[in-house]
This record gives C-alpha cells, structure tokens and sequence, in this order.
C-alpha cells in the first residue's frame, strides 16, 4: 500500500503511457491516433519531470538561505522533448490534412480499402 | 585552430546550411547550394577519419563545458566510419538529385526539399558524432521528422500514408528510447555515454536499469526495421520521392544499427548485453524470421522498388544476426555488412530512379525491355544485384564470407544452410526483374524510351563500382571493421 501511495507519480506516468499507446492501436480515426501519441509522450514527460523532484528541495535557482535545490537537468531535457513532440504533431497534422484532401476520409480503414480497390 | 573543432563542424556545417537553402531562389541554387554542402560535410568527415586512425579516438567538449557535465562529442572508430559512409552517400545521392527532383516534385517545393534533406543528414551524422544520450535523441528526431516529410513529397497518394504510419511508428520508437534514457538517468545520474558505461556497473542488478535496456531495444529495433516492427519499412522506401529512397535505404536504417552498437557495445557493455540480459537470445530468432521471410515476400512483389525495400528487410537482418552470434567475428562481419549493404543499395535504388526517369514505371511489368533501351542502367543493375547475391569479386561477397566463417566458427552449421538458402531466394527476386529487362519485349507508350542521363549514370556507376572495388581490394573496410570491432569489445 505504501509502494502505490508514496511512487504514486510514477503509476500515474504508466497509466497515461498505456492509455497512449491503446489509443494509438485501437482508433482507426487518424487525428485520435494522433492525441494518443501526445497522451503517450506527456507520459514521458510527467515520468522525467518527477524524477527531477528532491525530497525538501527548492526551485533550482541559487539562494543564500537554501542548501537543497530540485533538479533543474530533467526540466531542460523535457523543453527539447516537447518542442519535439509538438514538431511531431505538426507533421502529423500536416500529414492528415493532405491525406483527407487526397482520399476525403481519415479513417484508416477506409483508406486501406480504397487503396487495395485502387490495386 | 579550425582544426581541433571538426567533430562539431561535422553537424554544425549541414544544419545552419539548411535554413539558409530554404531562402534561396528557387532555380538551381538550392540543388547546388545543397550539394556544395554535402561535399563540405563529407571533407570533413575524411578529416575526421584521418584524425581518427592517426590519434585514437577523438573527443570534443560544446562550449568548453568539462564531460560529464557538459555534452561531449565522442568519435571512434566506428563513428568516424559511419560518417564518412553517410556523408559519402549523400553527396552521391544530391549529385543526381537535380534532374530527379525537377521530374518528381513540384517547383515550389524544391528549395524546401533541399532544406529538409540537408536536415536530414544533419540528424544522420549528429546521432554518430554525439557522446551525450539525450543529443542522440534529440538529433534521432531531427532526422525522422525531416523524413517524415521527405517522404511525404511522394507523387503518388500513397506516399501520405507511408509517411504518416512511419510517423506513428518512429515517434514510438524514439520516445521509448527516450523513456531509456530517462531510466539510466535516475539510476545513474548522467547522461554522458562514457560516464553511463562506468556507473551502469555499480547499478546493473537494479530492476530500472534492466526496463531501461528494454526500452531501448524496443526503440532501435523499431528504428533498425528488424522484424516485426518491420511494417514501416516497405512503403516508405517505395512510395517516397527516388532521391529519398536511395538516401534512407543506404543510411537511415545503418545509422540505426550504429545506434545498437553504441548502446549495447558501450553503454551497456558486451558482458551485460549478451551474458546477464542475453540480447542474443532476441535477436538471432527473429533475424532468422526477418530474413526468411523479406527473401520470400520479395519474390512476389509488382514492384520493384517494394520488392527492394523488402530485400532491405533481410539485409539488415543478416547485420543483426552478426551480433546474436555474440563473437568478435560476427560483430567484424556485421560491420562489413553495413558499409557494403549502403553501397549496394544504394547503387540499386539509383538504377531505379534511372529507369523512373525514362520508363516512367518501377513496376516489374513496366520495365519490360528496358535491357535493349537502357543499356547501361541495366547493366547497373544487373552487377548490383550480384553484389546483393553475394557472387565472387563483389562487396556482397565479402560480407556474406565473413558472417558465415563467423556462423561456422559456433559449429551452427543449420544456420550457415539458412543464410546460403535466402541468399539463393535472392537470385530469384533480382531474376524476376533481369529477366523483364532482357527478355521480354517493350510494350506500352515508352518503348522508346532512351537511355537515362549522364550524370545520373556516373552516379549510379559510381556506386556500382565501388562495390566492384570493395569487392576485390577489402583490406580497408575489413581493417577499419576489425579496429571498429575491437574498441566496441573493450
């Protein structure tokens, strides 16, 4: 009961992680896959980010009345992780908006079926 | 002065060139800007090769800030091979890329085109340059997205789904690499390779440090294409514009397997690896499968350029069965693999895009005849697919020689039988389409068609000879393979 309550950032970053990645496998629709894939990576970034917490610590800027100060590394590590997944969703979205003008569906299964009646 | 700042020049040079390629006018500058780059990028590599073999391994600390703390460049062996191998195939690649992109994409798009295949590259030769884990991470996106969108220049439809299914894949891979890294952070406090190599051994019975090694293998092999995160593979390469196919089909999926060696090999450790976590044990299995498999659906492919995509499939595999052999050899045989494989491909995939350009067709019933119109691009083919046989006096040859003395060298006999037999099913698929170039007749609006353009064919043959050349004179990738091979056992 301890190990759920006292790691319980961690269990809510593999919560998020697997409701991500069903997301992604499950949903035919190519905008919700790419939600999940967000879901998925904030999962990461929530798993980074409370790890960087030090029992007791302090924001990370130098003060003479603090000795213990948080971890500010894991912060800059997800900067450059969001930037990268919001460069990602662009792509996607990019992606999506194009493949709708081409097939008028973003459904996958739809577009599967009009590709092999295509062949 | 200049000279002791290489390593970052390597990465710097491409990446401030590419914004700059997408302001220019849109005639043939950015094509020569891009390619004057390229030919920069791959001198510098040849520094950095020299300097290496000269000096032992090179190191470099971003501004001055002292490793472990600060990001360090890190260049062996192996590093500066693969560099030199991308880079090389690069400035190939753009040196026939003008009349490809003029006939393929849109005139809007071009100088756009060359901003994001140099951003490509800078994100290939980042990965090898980079001594820091999450830099590693950070330039593997910089090269996905870029080829996410290279891809998607395709002119066929097709081409957006390819690129959006290797989008979800390869952000998947790349945040489970991500997630690796996080673990060994928390465990070990750094995020410098070689820092991480010492400190993984205080901390390597810890249950994170072994989730973390999971997700890393997960991550590279979905980024490797080994089978069965394979899907991506196939479609990318053959829907994507041909000057994309013939980069990523020599580079991207090598670059790849640089990154496995750099994880396992010095990161983890070969004795962590292969002894506690038995990482063999994974990768010889489905490297049997990848390579049955790839030879067999090959086969059946309409397509050319799919059927190479899957021929891809088992080759990479044969490099990754190279390492489940857990031997010296067989790492010196998976090496080899790699740079012969790039030229090979590479070399292929260039005489698909000749014959795109003049057949308007790479399906296999669309190239009938093209042996008489064509004759040197067939000609191409023809050695390079040899080459990917494995025939005597080519590259394919040589690779395939050192994984089965390496096979042999464990007394797995059944596994030598496997590799000999898919590589016979390869004399079928690249049979398939000698035989529609030579012996079937033209038909169709261009039987006329004329042979491909100059420069594309001393491209292509260039590539082709280089095989021929490895083929005959492999005292130096054999060499660097063994020291490459040596530093990543130590």
């Amino acid at each position: 009961m301890d190990y759920l309550v006292s790691h319980y950032s961690y269990w809510v970053s593999i919560l998020l992680m697997m409701a991500g990645l069903y997301i992604v496998i499950d949903h035919t629709n190519l905008l919700k896959k790419l939600v999940g894939l967000n879901i998925f990576q904030t999962s990461v970034f929530i798993l980074f980010i409370s790890m960087g917490k030090v029992d007791g610590g302090t924001a990370p800027i130098l003060e003479q009345d603090y000795s213990v100060f948080s971890n500010p590394l894991p912060h800059v590590l997800i900067l450059t992780a969001i930037v990268v997944s919001v460069a990602t969703t662009a792509v996607g979205l990019a992606l999506v908006v194009n493949i709708n003008r081409q097939y008028d569906s973003i459904d996958e299964q739809e577009i599967e079926k009009i590709e092999l009646e295509e062949e | 002065m200049i000279g002791s700042h290489y390593p970052i020049l390597q990465v710097v040079i491409p990446l401030i060139a590419a914004p700059l390629c997408s302001l220019l006018p849109k005639n043939k500058l950015p094509w020569l800007f891009a390619t004057l780059v390229s030919w920069i990028t791959f001198a510098v590599s040849i520094v950095l090769l020299v300097q290496v073999r000269n000096h032992g391994v090179l190191s470099y600390e971003l501004g001055s800030w002292p490793a472990p703390w600060g990001i360090q460049y890190y260049i062996d062996t192996i590093g500066a091979f693969v560099l030199v191998l991308v880079s090389s195939i690069a400035s190939i690649t753009l040196l026939a890329a003008r009349e490809l992109v003029e006939s393929e994409i849109a005139k809007e798009k071009h100088a756009l085109f060359y901003t994001a295949f140099l951003l490509c590259l800078t994100g290939l030769l980042g990965i090898v340059a980079t001594g820091d884990a999450f830099n590693v991470f950070v330039f593997l996106e910089i090269s996905s997205l870029s080829s996410y969108a290279l891809i998607a220049m395709g002119d066929n439809r097709k081409a957006l789904t390819a690129s959006y299914e290797y989008l979800i894949m390869g952000t998947i891979g790349a945040t489970f690499i991500l997630i690796g890294i996080g673990l060994l952070y928390m465990q070990t406090g750094t995020l410098n390779m070689l820092d991480l190599k010492q400190r993984i051994h205080e901390v390597d019975s810890f249950r994170s440090v072994h989730a973390a090694f999971a997700f890393f293998t997960v991550g590279i092999c979905l980024k490797l294409a080994l089978f069965p995160l394979h899907h991506w593979l196939p479609n990318a390469y053959a829907y994507a514009p041909s000057v994309v196919s013939i980069f990523l089909a020599a580079t991207a999926t090598k670059v790849a397997l640089y990154l496995l060696y750099r994880v396992f090999y010095t990161i983890f450790g070969f004795e962590f690896s292969f002894d506690t976590l038995h990482l063999g044990y994974i990768l010889l299995p489905l490297s049997i499968i990848a390579v049955i498999i790839s030879a067999l659906t090959a086969i059946f492919q309409p397509d050319v350029k799919r059927l190479l995509a899957y021929s891809s499939l088992g080759q990479i595999s044969y490099m990754t069965m190279g390492i489940a052999l857990e031997t010296k050899a067989g790492l010196i045989a998976s090496i080899i693999h790699l740079f012969n494989h790039a030229f090979i491909k590479g070399a292929l995939f260039m005489c698909m895009a000749c014959l795109l350009s003049r057949m308007h067709s790479t399906a296999l019933v669309g190239l009938a005849g093209a042996g008489r119109r064509m004759p040197w691009t067939c000609a191409a083919f023809v050695v390079a697919g040899l080459a990917l046989i494995g025939v005597p006096l080519t590259s394919g040859f040589i690779s395939k020689w050192y994984l089965v003395v390496a096979i042999l060298e464990k007394d797995w006999w059944w596994l030598a039988i496997i590799v000999l037999i898919t590589s016979l099913l390869s004399v079928v698929y690249i049979w398939r389409v000698i035989e529609q170039m030579y012996f079937r007749e033209a038909n169709g609006k261009y039987s006329n068609a004329k042979e491909a353009s100059p420069v594309l064919l001393v491209c292509t043959w260039l590539l082709v000879l280089a095989t021929i050349y490895f083929g005959i004179d492999n005292s130096y990738p054999v060499g660097m393979a063994v020291e490459a091979a040596e530093a990543l056992l130590k």
